[in-house]
């Protein structure tokens, strides 16, 4: 998966970024989830993690689970401290303003066509 | 660094009641020594998330506490101690749903009655102490190597 495609693809807005993040391409799939403990209980290195949850504890399951980047939907606006701590941790955190549904069937496409 | 080391290689940490803004600061400490150290990515990401588990408790149930974590070459033993009511029924806090946690802490995200169960999925040792109107005590213990 590209991620860069991915991206526009789902008109997202980098709010914080791992400088690879863009430069990368090795998605490795999307997992949605708002229980952060059911999400640090699964083994998804290298996913996209879709939450709506925009308070800070999300960049350290974010880290813990060395997931890839944290999508948070529906233009939901983000708290300061949290991109603070993104920014710190090396996290990349996306805004996208569409709904977890569309962010997951935008990616299902691409993966389709071999992206 | 957050975190006093002593003679033993055992480093201290305060958890504040109530403070998620520097919940995780004491696992995430932990979590960059044993990368520095060059330990395997799944040992780390164990200890970490079984650490942050009960930190977050210690923070939402426990009215603070302090995190001891003692690292040899080896193994850790991390130590997790609240100031907490105690857990009344320890069993029925191990189950998977079961929660005391309040709305508020449950808008966040957490308190979904999988703290204790993810503490013991991820630890290859996990231990409970607790007193009621004292506090509990989790001792985490994994392998390095």
């Amino acid at each position: 998966m590209d991620n860069k495609k991915f991206l526009n693809r789902i008109d997202g807005k980098v709010l914080s970024c791992n400088e690879q993040f863009l430069n990368e391409n090795k998605l490795k799939g999307v997992y949605s989830c708002d229980l952060l403990s059911l999400v640090m209980s699964k083994n998804i290195k290298d996913y996209v993690w879709i939450t709506v949850h925009t308070n800070i504890n999300i960049v350290a399951v974010a880290t813990f689970c060395e997931i890839s980047c944290i999508i948070i939907p529906e233009d939901i606006k983000i708290e300061e401290i949290t991109l603070n701590r993104a920014i710190t941790n090396d996290i990349t955190i996306i805004s996208s303003k569409l709904n977890s549904y569309e962010i997951i069937t935008a990616y299902n496409e691409l993966l389709n066509i071999g992206d | 660094m957050v975190g006093d080391k002593d003679m033993n290689n055992t480093y201290e940490f305060p958890i504040y009641p109530d403070d998620f803004v520097s919940a995780g600061e004491a696992s995430s400490a932990v979590r960059k020594m044993l990368k520095d150290m060059g330990i395997k990515p799944d040992i780390i990401k164990k200890v970490a998330i079984s650490m942050y588990e009960a930190e977050i408790n210690a923070v939402i149930h426990g009215n603070g506490g302090y995190a001891v974590a003692q690292i040899t070459d080896d193994y850790i033993i991390v130590s997790i101690k609240d100031g907490g009511p105690g857990i009344e029924d320890i069993d029925l806090a191990m189950k998977a749903g079961y929660t005391t946690a309040s709305d508020s802490v449950r808008e966040m995200g957490f308190g979904a009655g999988m703290g204790l169960p993810n503490i013991k999925r991820y630890a290859d040792k996990m231990t409970i102490r607790t007193k009621i109107g004292v506090g509990t005590e989790i001792i985490i213990e994994n392998s390095l190597k």
